[in-house]
Formats: structure tokens, C-alpha cells, sequence
């Protein structure tokens, strides 16, 4: 199953390099990562997502919650909560396309960013799924490069994962 | 500033080898008393007689490696330490801050190298950090589940021409790390109720016990309740190894009584103790009837192989404490006949095919000395109470089998990642956190001779331990699988006739040695090889080189499933 895993750790020269050490070394997997300051300079929020069954996600969390830059974290795919990743997409767009892709973008809430004669740039936000989505409504044939920023996400309601 | 701060910390001892990087902390060191270096002869050796010597005294050990190959030889130190949870700090010189990632001589990225075997690591990025992040170092290594720290040290950072104030903390306190000590009161009397209500219980005790300075608790709790106790390697001495509740160390190489107890148990009180694959044998088919309590520090460890059915995340003594107390208070007592029922199949296990009721193993043909026979005259020479450290194989077996440890902190080895060469440097640091006790290290000729360079440590430091050398011509261990799995094809598992003459090696580095072939002479020669108190003796024993070591589990089978000798199985 797939999890996503929001870690508040120390904002640290080493941190994220005992985290992503961590996966390889036993042999974890690690779909997508973001990590950014936050508000609070001292500390980084990292957010992952990974495929696995409730075992290994026990394991995955309890040997995060050990690492000794790991201030706290949690599942938030056990609870209700909202998940985003942003998009940044390049296409052909010539022709009768540069229409039809417009109108794709419209319908997916999309952004149109940047534009020349022959492509467009497209920023799109939304759940990993609704990424997949629009990826396949443009089909493979115009896409030229894309760039997703990996999942962030954040608990629904009074849920709050800070210090 | 480093060493003020190690001083301040109540570091007694470094081991240690200097270098480029680590000169101006070499200095430092040179222009105090307090905080005594011991110079080994490889970095390797140093982490051992620091690991060594924790495990000894409980406290946690020193060790200061210089950058580059320096830092690198004290890997596998920190590795052995790593995986058997032992505290230790580790301090390594590093190149000057502006030449880091520059491919400066001697640098590597010791941090990074480190990473997947340390519980921590710092870099010092600046002098004024030192007090503080020497004295988290110790906070970390020693609480919790205890592992090795590395502290990276730029040497610019260590310059005695920057001054500035130097206050050391008395306290640190660390937001993100809080161990856990006490256990869940609801959990313990969940765990209490099912001990008592059991009609197979078994206690089953690991490093942890050791670790955690739980052995008397331990000990209280079982005689209370009149439950056997199997040990881990990890874990002997944790119960009195010569008690009648004690029956044997379980898993690959351990007793017949042990494993059955653990197979046919209902309950299982597993304190201190990881489930290692080297004890569980196949978990699919681990211990089907048992219900399992769980007490360990590191919640990681729980339900990590075999799942907890009662987990209880706490410090052993605290938790040990706990349930004495309930069990104490308790109206309920265990069901005397179930457990009388209990013993009497234990015992009749005991009788049919355990290792200390009778011999179970043939003297050769050869007339050879047996590698068993070698561990018990061992023990009664030095009537049980030496600390033995041992190597890694055959002879690490025969010693865990046969020397029964009656206290905790005595047997010393490297279980986890199973160190060849750890044997000789671990019996430096134990000799060095007892000056006067008795020190055995158990050894084969394949493991001494990977540290064999300490001989010259010893001498340095008038460290008289004994090296006890069951010398069988071979990579005994490997021959064993060799034989059991690979039709007796010994790849490279034989020394043939390139084996040093060890008598007269010891003799080179000034110590004694003696080469004992015959049977008949060995307890005349050990007995003569611990009266000689402040000498290392170092005795060649040839034993039997066909041996091996059993009972012994069958791989991929559960845990009663076991060779019993080179014909009979269960």
C-alpha cells in the first residue's frame, strides 16, 4: 500500500543523508521526497511516500523515529488528509494542438506559464493520480520534459505535527 | 579543549593511534595526566579494546584514530560494536575544513563512511561547539539502546592557538531523542498474568540483560517463579550459567534443552533479545504454540522478526523491576504441578541428549585433544570466574557451550557481526578495565592471527592475558559447513604447512608460549600458563581438526529440528 511518510527533523548538514541512508540500507523503497525549512529555521519537513504492507511500514517508521535528527513524524495516510505535488510539463503545442492542449489544461485546472510558437509550458497541482491523469490526457506523443516535485502532504483538521 | 572535555566527561582511557590530522589532539594529550592513551598497533584494535572494555565495565569506551586510513581501519571496530549495542565513542582527526571534498591527503568522508554503523555522528564545524557535542556524544552512545558514536574533527578545529572560553556542560538535553526507560504499567500486568498462567514458560535472555544491568533482577525473577532460562550468545552470565534453571544457550549451536524448551513453550519471556535469525532458525515455524512478551529498549527490536504478542518498549531493570513487584504482590502463583510436569520433560530432554549431563562427543582416534575438552579444563583452571573473550568459529562456540558463565560482563565476543581478530584487542580492554583480573582469550589460529600485531600492546602496557589457541590447522567453521554442505570440498578453509610457529612468535614479542599436543598434558600446562600471573602466555593447543561443533539446527527447519553429531538427528 502506498504510504505517505511526513518527517520534522533537524535542520542539519547530514539529516536528509541519514534518512535516504536509512532506506537503502534496509533495503526500503522510496517513491518520491521533499524537504524544505520551514517556518521555523531550525527544523526541515520532509515528506516521502513508499509502497509497503503494515509490517514494514511499522518497521520504516520506528527505525525514522530512531534516528536522532528525527524530531517527530507521522503516516498521514492513516488519517484524513490533504495530498499535493506540483507540476512543471513541457509540450508541443503547433497547429491545432495548441487548442486542444489549452483546453486540456482548463479542464485538469491547470496553468499555462510560458509560451512560445511551438510549445507550452504547463504548471499543474493536484494528488499524484490527478498528475497521472492529465499526463496520459496529453499523451506521450507532444510531452517533451516533466518535472514533478514529489508529494507533499498535511493532516486534515486539528492535527497539527510540530514541535 | 578535547581532551579537557573527555577529561571532564570521566574518560579514564583512549585507545588509540595518531596521525597527521589528529596532532594537535595527540599534543594536548601529551601535556596532561589524566586521560591515558594506550597505543595499539592497528585502529581496528583500538575499537575493540574500547568495545572490550565497555562491555567489561558498562561505561562507555574511547577511541581516537587519526583521518583517511585511520578512520577507515576503525570501521569493522565500530561495526562489531554497532551491531552487539555497545556504547562507545569514536573521535577521528579529519583534514582542515577548508580542504574538506577536496581529495586532500588522508581525508574521507568519515561521517558518510560511518553512517549505516554508527547510532550518530557529528562534524565539528566549530571549536566553541567541543563541550557540547563531546558531551551529547556520551549522552547518546550510553543511553537507550547503546551503539557507537563517531565525532569527526576537522583539524584546524583542534588549532591550540584559538582560545576561547570553556565551560562543560553538566546536562544536555536533546529535543529530538528521548529513550525510553520506564514500561507501560498496563503492558507489565498483561505480561505478568500470562507468566503465571503459563504451563511451559521459558525465560529467554539476551545482551540486552547484560547491557542493561538486569542480570540480578533477572535472576530474582526466575528463581521466584521457578521457570528455565535459556541465555543468548549475546546474553550468557546473564543467569548464573551453573544453576539448575539454567539450560543452556539456544539457537544454531545451542543446547538440545534449550531449543526444545523454546519449541514446546506457551509463553516466552524474551528480555533484552532480538529474535536473531542465528536463534529463531526458520520464523515461519518458530515456537508455534508460544505466546511472546517482549521487553526491549528499542522499540525497532519489537516484532521486528517474530511478533511480540505483548511488546513492552522499556529499560530492562526498570521494567524487571516492575513485574518482580507484581509478581511479588500477585494472590495468583503458577500452577506447581503444571510446571513440575514441565521440569520433568526438561529434565528428560537433559538426560537423553544434553551436553553437560554427560559427553557427548567421541575422543578422536588420533588420540587427539578435544576443543571441548580444552574449554572445560579452561574452566576449571580458572574456576569459572575469568572474563574469556573469544574470537570467531568453532572455538567461539565450544567456549559459549562449555565455559558457563556465572556472572554478567565475563564473556566477551563479537556476536553479531562476528569479528575474526576480535579476540586478542577485546582481551586488552578487559584486562585494562580490571587490572588484576584473570583474562582468557579463546582463540583458533585462523581469528588470532588477524590482530596477531597486539602481541606487541600487551607488552607495552604489561597486559598479561592468556591466549588460549585451539589450533586445528584450519578454518574450523568453514570446514564444518565445508563438510555438513559442500561434500567435504575444503576451499580454501586449510592452512597446510603455512601456520607461524606460535611459541616462538610469542617468544619474538617477549611473552611465553607453549605448545601442548598431548592429552594428557593439557591441565598440567594450563594450570602452568595461569601461575604465571604477569606474563602473556600464549598456549598452542593442536586439538582434533575433524570436529565439529553440535547440537547443530537444520537450516530453513524450526528450532528442534537439530544434528545432534555427525550421525544422529532429531
Amino acid at each position: 500500500m502506498r504510504r505517505i511518510i511526513s518527517v520534522l527533523m533537524e535542520n542539519e548538514p547530514g539529516s536528509l543523508s541519514r534518512v535516504v541512508g536509512l532506506f537503502s540500507q534496509r533495503g526500503y523503497n522510496i517513491e518520491s521526497l521533499t524537504v524544505a525549512p520551514t517556518e521555523d529555521e531550525t527544523l526541515s519537513r520532509l515528506t516521502l511516500t513508499t509502497i509497503g504492507d503494515d509490517h514494514k511500514i511499522e518497521q520504516i517508521t520506528k527505525h525514522l523515529n530512531k534516528l536522532i535528527d528525527v524530531v517527530k513524524l507521522v503516516d498521514l495516510t492513516e488519517g484524513a488528509h490533504i495530498e499535493r505535488e506540483v507540476m512543471l510539463i513541457k509540450v508541443k503545442a503547433a497547429g491545432a494542438q495548441r487548442a486542444e492542449i489549452k483546453r486540456c489544461v482548463d479542464i485538469f485546472r491547470g496553468q499555462i506559464v510560458d509560451v512560445t510558437a511551438s510549445l507550452y509550458i504547463i504548471q499543474i497541482t493536484g494528488t499524484s493520480d490527478k498528475l497521472d491523469a492529465f499526463l496520459q490526457a496529453v499523451g506521450d506523443a507532444s510531452i517533451l520534459e516533466v518535472v514533478r516535485s514529489g508529494v507533499s502532504g498535511i493532516a486534515r483538521g486539528e492535527k497539527v505535527l510540530s514541535l | 579543549m578535547l581532551i579537557r572535555a573527555l577529561h571532564d566527561e570521566g574518560v579514564e582511557y583512549v585507545f588509540g593511534y595518531p596521525g597527521g590530522a589528529a596532532l594537535h589532539i595527540y599534543d594536548a594529550i601529551f601535556r596532561q595526566q589524566e586521560v591515558k592513551h594506550i597505543l595499539v598497533r592497528h585502529e581496528q584494535a583500538a575499537t575493540h579494546a574500547a568495545d572490550a572494555y565497555s562491555r567489561a565495565t558498562g561505561q562507555v569506551g574511547t577511541v581516537l584514530v587519526t583521518s583517511g586510513p585511520g578512520a577507515t581501519n576503525a570501521i569493522t571496530g565500530i561495526a562489531t560494536a554497532y551491531m552487539d549495542s555497545i556504547p562507545m565513542v569514536v573521535i577521528s582527526g579529519q583534514v582542515v575544513s577548508e580542504r574538506i571534498g577536496e581529495d586532500a591527503f588522508q581525508e574521507t568522508d568519515m561521517v558518510g563512511v560511518s553512517r549505516p554503523i554508527v547510532k550518530h555522528s557529528f562534524m565539528v564545524r566549530d571549536q566553541r561547539d567541543i563541550p557540547e557535542i563531546v558531551k551529547k556524544a556520551y549522552y547518546i552512545a550510553a543511553t537507550g539502546r547503546p551503539g557507537p558514536v563517531v565525532i569527526d574533527v576537522p583539524k584546524d578545529i583542534t588549532n591550540p592557538f584559538d582560545t576561547f572560553p570553556y565551560e562543560y556542560p553538566e546536562k544536555v538535553k536533546i529535543r529530538s531523542y528521548t529513550p525510553a526507560t520506564r514500561g507501560h504499567a498496563g503492558q507489565i500486568k498483561k505480561a505478568v498474568q500470562l507468566l503465571i498462567e503459563a504451563k511451559r514458560p521459558v525465560i529467554y535472555a539476551g545482551g540486552g540483560v547484560v547491557q542493561g544491568n538486569g542480570s540480578e533482577l533477572l535472576t530474582e525473577l526466575a528463581r521466584k517463579l521457578n521457570y528455565p532460562v535459556t541465555n543468548t550468545l549475546m546474553g550468557l552470565g546473564a543467569y548464573p550459567g551453573t544453576d539448575r534453571q539454567f539450560v543452556g544457550m539456544l539457537g544454531m549451536h545451542g543446547t538440545y534443552e534449550a531449543n526444545m524448551v523454546m519449541h514446546h513453550a506457551d509463553a516466552i519471556l524474551a528480555v533484552g533479545a532480538r529474535f536473531d535469525d542465528r536463534v529463531t532458525n526458520a520464523v515461519n515455524k518458530f515456537c508455534p504454540n508460544a505466546k511472546i512478551i517482549h521487553i526491549d529498549v528499542d522499540p525497532a527490536s519489537i516484532s521486528k522478526t517474530v511478533t511480540a504478542d505483548i511488546p513492552i518498549v522499556g529499560a530492562v531493570d526498570s521494567v524487571l523491576t516492575d513485574m518482580l513487584a507484581l509478581v511479588n504482590e500477585s494472590d495468583e502463583v503458577p500452577d506447581a504441578g503444571a510446571i513440575k510436569n514441565w521440569w520433568q520433560q526438561i529434565e528428560e530432554w537433559r538426560d537423553n541428549h544434553g551436553i553437560y549431563v554427560a559427553p557427548r562427543y567421541q575422543q578422536a582416534e588420533s588420540g587427539k585433544i578435544m576443543p571441548q575438552d580444552v574449554i572445560k579444563t579452561l574452566h576449571e583452571v580458572t574456576k569459572g570466574d575469568a572474563y574469556v573473550t573469544s574470537d570467531v568459529g568453532q572455538h567461539q562456540m565450544f567456549a559459549a557451550q562449555y565455559y558457563l558463565f556465572d556472572k554478567p560482563r565475563r564473556w566477551i565476543n563479537s556476536g553479531g557481526l562476528g569479528t575474526m581478530g576480535f579476540g586478542l584487542p577485546a582481551a586488552m580492554g578487559a584486562q585494562m578495565a580490571d587490572r588484576d583480573a584473570v583474562v582468557a582469550c579463546v582463540t583458533g589460529e585462523g581469528s588470532i592471527q588477524m590482530c596477531i600485531q597486539e602481541l606487541a600492546t600487551c607488552t607495552q602496557y604489561h597486559l598479561p592475558i592468556k591466549i588460549i589457541c585451539l589450533n586445528n590447522q584450519a578454518l574450523g567453521m568453514v570446514k564444518q559447513w565445508q563438510d555438513m554442505q559442500y561434500g567435504s570440498r575444503y576451499s580454501e578453509s586449510l592452512y597446510e604447512d603455512s601456520l607461524p610457529d606460535f611459541v616462538k612468535l610469542a617468544e619474538a614479542y617477549g611473552h611465553v608460549g607453549i605448545r601442548v599436543t598431548k592429552k594428557e598434558e593439557l591441565k598440567a600446562k594450563m594450570e602452568e600458563c595461569f601461575a604465571m600471573k604477569d606474563r602473556v602466555v600464549f598456549m598452542d593447543i593442536a586439538v582434533d581438526n575433524s570436529e565439529h561443533v553440535y547440537p547443530m539446527q537444520i537450516a530453513g527447519a524450526s528450532m528442534r529440528d537439530m544434528w545432534l553429531s555427525k550421525t544422529e538427528r532429531t
